[in-house]
C-alpha cells in the first residue's frame, strides 16, 4: 500500500509521504507513508517513545516550535502541501484542531479559552455570535451543563476530565476540519475516558479525527483504521479490526498481545 | 533489623531535622536582628531632624516700613527689621559684639518667616506681632539637649551669653519646639536649619522617570526579541553572554560612558536628570531583559503549544498568552531594577549630579541633584545638625524604595489573581 496516496490525490483527507524527522542529529521517523480518510478516526498505537507524538505534531507544524526538529517529506492535505514554504502555519493550525495530552487550558476564563479562536481569527460577527459559538462549542465537547453558571470561572478551576473537555471546545470553537489528539485521556479516570470516548464518537461525524493513544481497547472502540509505530517507523497500517484480530507483521501482534511495550 | 536499632535511627533523624531547623530559623532571627538594629539607629538619630526650635519676635513695623511695604514689600529691609526687633527685646545688650552673638541665636534665613508672616497677614501691618522665626542649629541642639550646657564655654559651640539670652527667653516664653516639614517643603542648604530635601526627592523622582521610560520599553522589547523570536546561533549567545556581564559592571563605568558621550559629545545639559536618567537606564537595561527573559522563560510551554494550536500567529501568542503571565516578573523586576538605579551615587557623580543644588529642579533638563547624593553630602559636612539630617534623608530614602517594593508586589498581586 505504499505511495497509493501520492498517485491518487483527492481521495484522501491526509497523506504523507517519506516523512522523515531528525531531533538534532538523532532520526525520531523514518519514512512514514500514511493515508487518512475524511470523516475517519485513525488510531496510532505503538510502545512508549516510538514517534507517534512526533508524527501527529507534524500534521500542524507544531515541530516547528522545537529547537533542533527537522521535518522531510511531503505532507497534502486537501491537495495542499503543508511543508511548503507558501503555506500560512496560522491559517492550516485554525483548520486542525489539536488536543494534548495534559489539559493546557489557558489560565483565563472558561468562556474566554473557548472564545479566543473564533476572536483571533474574526470568526464572531457580533457578541451574540461568540456567546452562540461558546456555547455551541461547549455543548458539544459535552462541558455545557456542567459550567453554563460559571462561564466566569477560571479554566483552571475545572477537574482535569473537565479542563480536558474545555481544550476539546476550544480546539472545536474555530471550526476545524481535522482533530489532532495526543492521548487525550491519558490523565483522566475511566468515567471521564468514557464521556471523552463519546464525545470523540460523535465528533468524527463531522470531523476527521487521528488519536495517539495507549490503550489497545480504546483504539479498537473507537477507530476505523489503526497504525502501529515501532522505533520511527511505521510497521502495519490497516483497518482497525484487521490489526486487532488479524495482524500481519509479528511485531503488531507482539505488542497487541502484550509482549512488547 | 531490631525495633531498638529502627529506633535509634529514627531518633538520630528527627535530633537532626531539629538541629537544622534550629540553625535556620537563628540565621533568620540574626538576620531580622540586625536589620531591626540598622533601622531602628538610624530612626532614632533621625528624631531631632524632625523637629525644630522656633524663637518668638516681638515686631512692630514704624510707618516708614509700613508705607514701604505697601510699595512693594521687596523694599523694606526684613535684616534690620528682624534685627532691630530683636534687640530691643534685649535693652541690657549694647557693644557690638554682643548684639552680634545674640543675633546668631536665629537662623541666617529668619527674616524670610518674617516676610511671609506679612505677606500672609496684610491686615496685622501696624499691630505688635509675635513673630516665630526658626533659631539657629546651635540653639536647635541646645535646647534638644542635645549640647551639654554644663559642659565648659570653650567645649560647646555657643557661649556662655547666648545661653544667658536663650535662658530669658525661655522664661518669657518665646521658645517654641514645632514639627519640622522642611525636609519635604526646603531645598538644600548651607544652614542645617534650613536644609530640606526637597530638591533632592524631585531630582530623584525626574530621575527615576527618565529611567523607567527609557529602560522598561527597551529592556522589554529587546527581551521579547531575544526569547522568543531571534534564532539561536552564535551571534545571539554573544549576545546574550553580553548582556549578562553588562549587569555586573561596576556602576561607575556607566557615568564615563554618559560623561564621554551624553556631555562630551552630545552636548547634553550638565548635572540634569535628563542625562542622569539615561545613564541609570543603561544600567538597568540589563537587569530587565534579564529579569524579563526569565519571566517569559518560566511561561510553560504547553500554554504555547495550546495557543499556536489554535492558530495564533507568533505576535499574538506573545501579546495575549506569554507577555501577561510573564507581567508580575517583569514588573518585579523592573522596579526592583529602578530601586537599585534610585540608590546609585557613583555613576551620577561623573555627570554632575553629585552637587549642591538649591533649586527645586522643575523639569528634566534643569540642574539637579538625587537623595543618595544629597545624603552623600549631608554626611560630610561638618555641621553637627547634619547628622540628625542625614539620618532623617537616609530613612526618607529607605521609604521610598520599601514603598516602591511594595508597589511591585501589590501590582504582582493584582495581576496575579486575573485569572
Ligand atoms: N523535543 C525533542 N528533542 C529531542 N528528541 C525528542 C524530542 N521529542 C521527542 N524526541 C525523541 O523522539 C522520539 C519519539 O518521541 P515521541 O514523543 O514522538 O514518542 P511517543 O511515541 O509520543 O512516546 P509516548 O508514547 O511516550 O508519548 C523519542 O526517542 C524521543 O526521545
Ligand atoms: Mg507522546
Amino acid at each position: 500500500m505504499k505511495d497509493v496516496g501520492s498517485m491518487i490525490p483527492n481521495q484522501y483527507k491526509i497523506t504523507t509521504s517519506n516523512v522523515n524527522v531528525d531531533y538534532g542529529s538523532k532520526r525520531a521517523l523514518h519514512d512514514i507513508n500514511l493515508q487518512i480518510e475524511e470523516k475517519e478516526v485513525t488510531a496510532l498505537i505503538g510502545p512508549s517513545g516510538c514517534g507517534k507524538s512526533t508524527f501527529i505534531r507534524c500534521l500542524n507544524r507544531m515541530n516547528d516550535l522545537i529547537e533542533g526538529c527537522k521535518v522531510e517529506g511531503k505532507i497534502m492535505i486537501d491537495d495542499v502541501d503543508i511543508n511548503s514554504s507558501d503555506t500560512d502555519i496560522v491559517e492550516l493550525r485554525a483548520r486542525i484542531g489539536m488536543v494534548f495530552q495534559k489539559p493546557n487550558p489557558f489560565p483565563k476564563s472558561i468562556y474566554d479559552n473557548v472564545a479566543y479562536g473564533p476572536r483571533i481569527h474574526g470568526i464572531a460577527k457580533s457578541n451574540e455570535d461568540l456567546d452562540n459559538i461558546v456555547m455551541k462549542s461547549l455543548k458539544r465537547a459535552g462541558l455545557w451543563n456542567e459550567v453554563e453558571d460559571r462561564l466566569d470561572a477560571s479554566g483552571l478551576s475545572l477537574s482535569g476530565g473537565q479542563q480536558q473537555r474545555l481544550c476539546i471546545a476550544r480546539a472545536i470553537a474555530v471550526n476545524p476540519d481535522i482533530l489532532l489528539m495526543d492521548e487525550p485521556c491519558s490523565a483522566l479516570d475511566p468515567i471521564a475516558t468514557a464521556v471523552i470516548e463519546e464525545l470523540i464518537n460523535e465528533l468524527k461525524e463531522r470531523y476527521t479525527i487521528v488519536i495517539v493513544t495507549h490503550s489497545m481497547q480504546q483504539a479498537a472502540r473507537l477507530s476505523e483504521k489503526t497504525a502501529y509505530f515501532h522505533l520511527g517507523k511505521m510497521i502495519e497500517y490497516d483497518v482497525t479490526s484487521n490489526i486487532f484480530t488479524n495482524p500481519k507483521h509479528e511485531m503488531t501482534e507482539a505488542y497487541i498481545s502484550g509482549r512488547i511495550g | 533489623m531490631t525495633d531498638n536499632f529502627i529506633e535509634t535511627r529514627l531518633r538520630k533523624r528527627y535530633s537532626a531535622e531539629k538541629r537544622f531547623k534550629i540553625y535556620s530559623v537563628s540565621a533568620l532571627i540574626l538576620a531580622l536582628l540586625i536589620l531591626a538594629t540598622l533601622i531602628s539607629s538610624i530612626a532614632i538619630s533621625s528624631i531631632p531632624a524632625f523637629t525644630q526650635i522656633n524663637i518668638g519676635i516681638d515686631i512692630k513695623m514704624n510707618d516708614d516700613q509700613i508705607l514701604q511695604f505697601e510699595e512693594d514689600p521687596e523694599n523694606v529691609s526684613w535684616r534690620s527689621l528682624q534685627k532691630k526687633s530683636f534687640y530691643s527685646m534685649f535693652p541690657d545688650v549694647e557693644t557690638r559684639k554682643d548684639k552680634k552673638e545674640l543675633n546668631k541665636l536665629l537662623s541666617t534665613g529668619a527674616y524670610i518667616e518674617i516676610k511671609k508672616f506679612y505677606l500672609d497677614n496684610p491686615n496685622k501691618l501696624s499691630d505688635n506681632n509675635i513673630i516665630y522665626v526658626p533659631a539657629s542649629d546651635d540653639v536647635d541642639l541646645l535646647i534638644k539637649d542635645i549640647i551639654d550646657r554644663d559642659l565648659p564655654q570653650d567645649m560647646r559651640t555657643i557661649s556662655d551669653n547666648q545661653i544667658s539670652y536663650l535662658d530669658k527667653l525661655i522664661s518669657n516664653n518665646r521658645i517654641k519646639k514645632t514639627l519640622s516639614w522642611r525636609l519635604f517643603s526646603n531645598s538644600d542648604s548651607r544652614e542645617p536649619e534650613l536644609a530640606g530635601l526637597k530638591g533632592g526627592i524631585v531630582g530623584t523622582l525626574l530621575t527615576m522617570f527618565v529611567t523607567l521610560i527609557i529602560s522598561f520599553p527597551i529592556g522589554v522589547l529587546a527581551a521579547i526579541y531575544l526569547e522568543e523570536i531571534a534564532p539561536k546561533n552564535k551571534f545571539t549567545d554573544i549576545i546574550e553572554v553580553n548582556i549578562n556581564n553588562l549587569a555586573a559592571v561596576p556602576s561607575i563605568v556607566y557615568g564615563l560612558l554618559g560623561l564621554a558621550v551624553f556631555l562630551n559629545y552630545m552636548n547634553m545639559p550638565r548635572s540634569a536628570p535628563l542625562v542622569g536618567g539615561i545613564v541609570l537606564a543603561l544600567m538597568t537595561l540589563p537587569v530587565i531583559i534579564i529579569a524579563t527573559r526569565a519571566a517569559m522563560a518560566s511561561i510553560p510551554p504547553s500554554i504555547r503549544e495550546a495557543a499556536y494550536g489554535v492558530g495564533a500567529s507568533q505576535m499574538q501568542v506573545i501579546v495575549h498568552h506569554v507577555f501577561p503571565l510573564a507581567l508580575p516578573g517583569i514588573l518585579t523586576g523592573t522596579i526592583i531594577g529602578i530601586a537599585r538605579a534610585a540608590g546609585e551615587t557613583a555613576p551620577l557623580l561623573m555627570i554632575g549630579m553629585m552637587a549642591f543644588i538649591v533649586d527645586v529642579p522643575s523639569k528634566i533638563t534643569d540642574k539637579a541633584t538625587v537623595l543618595p547624593a544629597q545624603i552623600y553630602m549631608w554626611a560630610n559636612n561638618p555641621e553637627r545638625s547634619f547628622e540628625y539630617l542625614t539620618s532623617a534623608a537616609i530613612l526618607i530614602l529607605l521609604v521610598i524604595l520599601i514603598m516602591m517594593n511594595l508597589l511591585a508586589i501589590l501590582l504582582r498581586k493584582k495581576y496575579e489573581r486575573r485569572w
